[in-house]
């Protein structure tokens, strides 16, 4: 391909039928050979890469080797639910339903997550609904700093830019759900004997969109080398139902309905999608204005901020740290390596 | 009350403790922050906070920008013109101001 042409979003175009095909055996491979499990334990959210996995798993390991888990709790869409159920249904595999607030509670997420908010906006309180913030990739060449968007229960909304000790002390909360739920999947893998597959896409894997030990735990990935658009293309040709192929991809995780795109990429999912494939092969950002309708240097912003993003999150994806090699335990990470 | 030096002075102990650890590496004046992977994008939350509580200034969303934030000196200059200090050349020029740290 010239790089000095326009890319085309053709280039995330895959043999849907041939890369299920693939990625199904090596699901087998992985499951009942290297990791030695009976079979696979899903955590379905409603969306479309837990949708897929699951789907990709059932066709591999058979339906009666799979569980799809259905872990809500209070700050969850009802949508969530009921999509995820419509996946089990539609794929015939078993399903458990474990509702986490009553964890979340007694590990005081709320209550934590409230105190912190409240130290960028001190009348937040019972009836108030949050959610944090980026700025989207504007015209100016600005850091994005998050921000909270706080909604009263008169419907007044308002948005305040938040301080370090606010902004990680939300996030510290929030996070016990994603590692709550991690800990549920784990419980019924160990129950059954099976492994958990984790869920990330390309981007969420790369850019470090996952909580470490939290949706970032698992046993297999069998998504992360799919750029979003790909995850599409392949729940169309395994008949994901359609409720969830259209539904906008969301965190699920804060009170007021948040987009991942607000949240963290800072850019529509199909346009980051290009912007890493180009960065990703050396492409020069003029050759992705007109597919993107950005200018070149809103490109090469975007192409800073992955290279960046992928810098930080070096330390979610690493495993843990040993002073030297074990002797006798290969597949460790040490100090000299 | 600050002055040029104080200022370049009190970002680069900022730096130094918040982002290094007292690593011994060389921090030029002039090195990115973000491009040499010093400070990431909640280190750059930090440091506005640290500049609006230790200078009594607000920092609005215009100026979160690499021109005012993304090196001791740039945030320096940055200082300065928001408190009024006069600039001399040596504070903000780059002139081989490096710090052994």
């Amino acid at each position: 391909m010239s790089t000095c042409s326009s890319l085309s979003p053709e280039v995330l175009r895959l043999d849907a039928g041939k890369e299920a095909e693939r990625i199904e055996a090596s699901i087998r491979e992985l499951v009942f050979r290297q990791l030695k499990r009976k079979g696979a334990v899903v955590g379905v959210s409603g969306g479309i890469d837990s949708a897929v996995v699951t789907a990709l798993c059932t066709r591999a390991l058979g339906k009666e080797r799979v569980v799809a888990l259905f872990t809500p709790e209070a700050d969850s869409s009802p949508e969530s639910l009921r999509l995820g159920r419509l996946l089990a249904e539609s794929l015939g595999v078993r399903s458990a339903l474990e509702d986490i607030s009553s964890i979340l509670k007694a590990a005081r997420c709320y209550e934590r997550r409230d105190e912190s908010i409240r130290k960028a906006v001190p009348e937040y309180g019972d009836g108030y609904k949050s959610k944090i913030v980026l700025p989207g990739l504007g015209e100016a060449n600005q850091y994005a700093l998050f921000s909270i968007i706080v909604q009263s229960p008169a419907g007044d909304t308002r948005r305040v830019r938040l301080t370090p000790p606010a902004y990680l002390g939300i996030v510290a909360a929030t996070n016990f759900k994603q590692r709550t739920r991690k800990m549920m999947e784990y419980h019924y893998a160990d129950l059954l004997q099976y492994a958990v597959a984790g869920t990330p896409n390309r981007l969420e894997y790369d850019q470090g969109f996952f909580v470490k030990n939290g949706d970032g735990a698992a046993d297999f990935k069998p998504i992360a080398h799919l750029y979003k658009s790909q995850v599409y293309q392949l729940a169309a040709y395994l008949g994901v139902p359609e409720e969830i192929q259209r539904r906008p991809p969301t965190t699920d995780t804060y009170s007021l309905e948040q987009s991942q795109e607000e949240f963290y990429f800072s850019l529509p999912l199909d346009k980051m999608d290009l912007c890493l494939y180009g960065w990703n092969h050396g492409i020069p950002a003029a050759a992705l204005t007109s597919s993107l309708g950005m200018e070149e240097e809103q490109v090469q912003r975007m192409y800073g901020i992955i290279e960046s993003k992928r810098a930080a999150a070096r330390y979610l994806r690493s495993a843990p740290l040993l002073v030297q090699k074990v002797e006798g335990i290969a597949d460790t990470q040490f100090a000299g390596e | 009350m600050f002055d040029e030096s104080t200022i370049a002075h009190q970002v680069r102990e900022f730096i130094m403790s918040n982002f290094l650890y007292g690593q011994e590496r060389l921090l030029l004046d002039t090195d990115s922050f973000l491009g040499e992977g010093i400070v990431d994008s909640t280190g750059v939350l930090q440091l506005v906070a640290f500049l609006e509580e230790t200078y009594g200034i607000a920092v609005p969303d215009e100026d979160l920008t690499p021109e005012n934030l993304d090196s001791i000196n740039s945030v320096s200059a940055y200082l300065c013109r928001k408190t009024n200090v006069l600039v001399g050349d040596a504070a903000v020029s780059g002139a081989a101001t490096r710090g052994n740290v």
